[in-house]
């Protein structure tokens, strides 16, 4: 009932609006086109000039209140690289922005019509045109620089000490899996995914490598340790998407991509930044996934070395769990390290196969790479 | 060939003055829907764009209700929406779906079709002087095919599945298989028919409009003595010619991913309980979504510009007329257009910098997006100058022209955000992007769209409209519009992905509650204050003053027909142009500051090389 009043008064308002502005109308007719126009000029440039005043005014004060609502300094290094560029651009932006809309709506109000004046037949002006063709073509070059610099050196390939966390997406929610101690994850297949008996990243329980995989609910990262994620999707686009850490990019179903990164700050100690005690560092999803897009977070903490350590302890393995192997006793446990032996020796005869489309690391073997280094 | 062609352009005269001394009246039909002049042809574009345009509005409407006020319910929503809003609470799958529908319809029908559609149809055979398009009955087609289109659009809105909702740029494997989302069975299959009939018709408007443009020109109508206007149509319908079908290659791919087992865009997905297998039982695999990112960017990007372009020529033209000046730097305003309209094609994959494409490739189209902004900056300046010493008409279209750089300018800097691969990383996807092209884009075509309707509505209907509905009308559009996107900047910045149905989940999100509901406000108030335009137009339609020949004074030859312009637009003899078209304020008469086209240069006149 009161949106159907609300409705009606909204009619009623604008009727009331066209009549008036058709009184006015007339009246301007009557008054003379010419000195009708000229009126509306005054009144139509004035209000230009007003708002474009008004507006400075206005995003001044609005930054000034919302800026503490901004992301908090980067948590990671490439971040604060992130950052700079983007007050550099900030900043010449800016002022292109406060010059060019001033000037344009100063001459609106400034050049307003009057039967008196007279128009200046202005045809061209090469030199000024050349001006401000070359002054935008320099400071692009700048951006493009520095921009290509930062780009470069975040995508790079990471370094050897880097740890590998492989991410994987589905509708919705976010599956990690670490490599466990023997930092060499164990294969997976679509096969075997299974969501019946609990595979769901289609691990492959022969895979030697396998057995030391574990599947937090949660993501753990050391601080000042580069850490690698290898980001893939078992269904839609989705996109790992790391506010605090300045951290993108797509899962894409059948292309693994990967993004590389060393966080900077705990968890407890970004929480003292900000003045939130129960602040938590957050993975969302930024790819457009279904229904319940806006539902796939998981939280990330950023750990001392000694914190990481007793939560990596606390892990169980997947495939002792999935093979119920975690309740059983000893005779396991052997044949568990019989296993692993069996593994080193595999490794070393291993073939090492990189293989890259687009940037993206293809197969599982450049993590074993990298980690037998 | 050369002898040929007076004798061509008599033939058809006498064919038209055949045609209005014999047979006077066309049938109702033949006159106002099925019709071949292409003035009625573009104002049935315009007014299915005008519907498309509130049907779009609205469902920001209500998608903008949910994300300014998550925790209220709107019971009416329910008796418009029906199960989509089961009590007034929009279900997220519907909120998916309103996104990409709203995108598609303003991106397509309303910022292609309503404006390029319009604008080049009435405008293009009037300002070059020829008597119709080269071919009226392609044109009569194209409109037919956006109208079919419309029809399939509009009927997937009932779909008891809902319409489409991948998002507009319909990415796979989502679009691809109906597991994904509800949107994604019968929805995506009418959006892809309805993309289809779309294309053909883009296809058939932008042929005619190229050929008018090259092959029918009047006497003495050089390139060089083109309005902007016409430039502007020229360089989009070539884009448009070229990058639309590779759109609609996408699509076909896309249907055969959909319902013939193919994996063109499908690789490795396990959805819905099962792994996707081929028709022998292996896993499908070897496809590439991205590959699908690729050819619809391929079109996409082109596509932001045959939106952008029209408006640019419509504004540079109602710049100069109501400047009192002519538009400063002609070659330069062409060059701009042309090397806009190239590097159009070359930059497609700015759209993709995450999605983890070969980062040399990031950099090459970081330089090449960055290098748009030089042309860019050459048109803005030249705006500018233009208004310099002006002796400026403040008419309803000339304060959207001016609305129209502003929004240019603010939304096309951020663009050297957006550009740059690494900011990219950060902003891709949030807010801020938003924000971006809705200033950039949408605003700055709508108000392009907006000073073309103002200004040429006298040559449309013979009336003008009014003129302080207008002003009202501009000053609410464009504070609300900056009050809407303005704030989103801020938004983006604080990292809140776009596409979200809701932001309290997440810690990092949920902030921004105020802000949220400050920009549903502006954009209820931005849209409401629409109606005093729709009003405005229809009732001068029917009850406004009636124009004058010229009643902006106006070089340019669309004036120089009568008022109620027949079909074949000029009475008798197509009028010979012996000057560019901006000769404005160039004698020293302030009584008549304008020399129109079809003036001869006097013997005493300098013509300048332009």
């Amino acid at each position: 009932m009161l949106s159907f009043l609300a409705v009606i008064c909204v009619v009623f308002l604008l009727i009331v609006i066209v009549q008036i502005s058709k009184i006015l109308e007339s009246l301007g007719v009557l008054k003379g086109e010419e000195e009708a126009q000229e009126s509306s000029n005054k009144l139509n440039g004035g209000l230009l000039f007003v708002f474009i005043i008004l507006s400075f005014y206005l995003i001044y004060w609005s930054i000034k209140k919302y800026s503490p609502e901004f992301l908090p300094e980067s948590a990671s290094i490439h971040g604060v690289w992130i950052d700079q560029l983007f007050n550099i651009t900030l900043l010449i932006t800016g002022v292109v922005f406060i010059l060019t809309e001033f000037l344009l709506f100063y001459f609106a109000w400034k050049y307003r019509g009057n039967r008196k004046k007279k128009a200046l037949h202005y045809v061209d002006n090469h030199r000024l045109e050349l001006l401000w063709t070359v002054i935008p073509a320099i400071t692009l070059t700048v951006l493009v620089g520095f921009g290509a610099v930062r780009w470069y050196e975040i995508t790079s390939q990471p370094p050897d000490n880097v740890t590998w966390i492989e991410i994987t997406g589905r509708q919705f929610e976010w599956m990690p899996r670490y490599p466990g101690v023997d930092g060499v994850f164990g294969k997976r297949m679509v096969e075997y995914i299974d969501d019946g008996t609990g595979n769901k990243l289609g691990i492959d329980t022969t895979d030697i490598n396998s057995e030391d995989d574990f599947l937090p609910t949660e993501i753990h990262l050391v601080v000042n340790q580069p850490v690698a994620f290898k980001i893939r999707s078992r269904d839609v686009l989705h996109s790992f998407y790391l506010p605090h850490f300045r951290v993108k990019m797509d899962a894409v179903p059948g292309i693994p991509t990967q993004f590389w990164f060393t966080p900077t700050k705990t968890s407890a100690q970004m929480a003292k930044d900000v003045g939130k005690p129960d602040f938590v560092y957050e993975l969302a999803c930024a790819e457009l996934c279904g229904a319940s897009h806006s539902n796939m977070r998981l939280e990330v903490f950023v750990d001392t070395q000694e914190e990481y350590d007793e939560w990596e302890k606390q892990q169980t393995s997947w495939y002792s769990s999935f093979m119920g192997l975690d309740k059983e006793d000893d005779a396991d446990a052997e044949q568990l390290e019989e296993a692993a032996d069996q593994k080193e020796d595999n490794d070393e005869g291993e073939e090492i196969e990189i293989t890259e489309t687009n940037g993206n690391v293809e197969e599982n073997n450049v993590i074993s790479m990298l980690q037998n280094d | 060939m050369a002898t040929e062609n007076p004798q061509v352009v008599t033939e058809t005269e006498e064919h038209v003055h055949e045609e209005s001394h014999y047979h006077p009246k066309l049938s109702f039909i033949r006159k106002y829907v099925f019709s071949m002049d292409h003035k009625t042809i573009a104002k049935q574009f315009l007014i299915t764009g005008i519907f498309w345009g509130v049907i779009g509005g609205l469902m920001s409407m209500v998608f903008r209700l949910k994300l300014g006020f998550p925790d209220d319910s709107f019971p009416f929503l329910q008796s418009i929406l029906g199960s989509w809003a089961p009590e007034g609470d929009l279900k997220p799958e519907f909120y998916n779906a309103l996104i990409t529908i709203h995108g598609t319809v303003l991106v397509f029908f309303v910022l292609t079709a309503g404006l390029s559609g319009t604008f080049a149809n009435l405008l293009i055979p009037l300002q070059v002087g020829a008597r119709d398009m080269a071919s009226p009955f392609l044109n009569m087609m194209s409109y037919w095919f956006f109208f079919l289109a419309s029809v399939v659009m509009f009927s997937s809105l009932f779909l008891p599945q809902g319409p489409a909702s991948p998002g507009w740029t319909v990415y796979p494997p989502q679009s691809a298989l109906p597991q994904a989302s509800p949107g994604s069975g019968a929805g995506m299959t009418y959006w892809l028919v309805s993309m289809a009939l779309f294309i053909f018709s883009a296809l058939l408007g932008g042929l005619n409009y190229i050929v008018t443009i090259l092959n029918m020109r009047t006497k003495g109508m050089s390139m060089a003595r083109l309005p902007l206007t016409i430039w502007a149509f020229l360089v989009t319908a070539i884009l448009g010619v070229l990058s639309f079908p590779v759109l609609l290659s996408a699509s076909v791919l896309l249907i055969f991913d959909r319902g013939m087992g193919t994996s063109f865009f499908l690789s490795d997905i396990y959805i819905a309980g099962e792994a996707l297998r081929t028709s022998t039982g292996e896993i499908l695999s070897g496809g590439s979504p991205i590959l699908f990112q690729h050819l619809f960017w391929f079109l996409g990007h082109p596509e932001v510009y045959i939106i952008i372009l029209p408006a640019m020529g419509i504004v540079s033209e109602v710049l100069a007329v109501n400047a009192r000046k002519p538009i400063f730097g002609y070659r330069a305003m062409v060059g701009s257009l042309l090397a806009i309209g190239f590097l159009s094609f070359v930059v497609w994959a700015h759209h993709m910098f995450v999605t983890g494409m070969n980062p040399f490739i990031g950099s090459v189209f970081m330089l090449l997006t960055l290098i748009i902004a030089v042309p860019s900056a050459i048109k803005v300046f030249n705006w500018v100058t233009t208004l310099w010493k002006g002796n400026i008409r403040l008419t309803p279209a000339m304060l959207f022209s001016i609305g129209f750089v502003s929004t240019f300018i603010a939304g096309g800097l951020t663009g050297l955000f957006l550009g740059n691969p690494a900011i990219d990383i950060q902003l891709h996807d949030t807010y801020f992007i938003v924000a971006h092209f809705h200033i950039v884009m949408a605003l700055s075509a709508i108000f392009g769209m907006f000073a073309g309707i103002y200004h040429w509505f006298p040559k449309m209907f013979g009336r003008m409209m009014n003129k302080n509905l207008g002003y009202l009308h501009f000053f609410l559009t464009i504070v609300c519009a900056y009050g809407v996107f303005w704030p989103m900047h801020y938004i983006g910045m604080a990292g809140v992905p776009r596409r979200y149905f809701e932001f309290s989940n997440f810690q990092a999100f949920g902030g921004f509650a105020d802000l949220n509901q400050f920009i549903t406000v502006a954009a209820i108030i931005g849209f409401t204050a629409q109606f005093l335009f729709i009003i405005n137009f229809f009732y001068s339609i029917f009850h406004g003053r009636k124009a004058t020949m010229n009643p902006w004074k106006s070089v340019t030859i669309e004036w120089t027909t009568p008022i109620k312009t027949g079909h074949g637009n000029w009475p008798g003899e197509i009028p010979e142009v012996h000057r560019w078209a901006y000769d404005y304020s160039k004698n020293g008469d302030s009584e008549n500051d304008f020399i129109p086209q079809t003036t001869p240069v006097s013997a005493d006149e300098i013509e300048p090389e332009h």
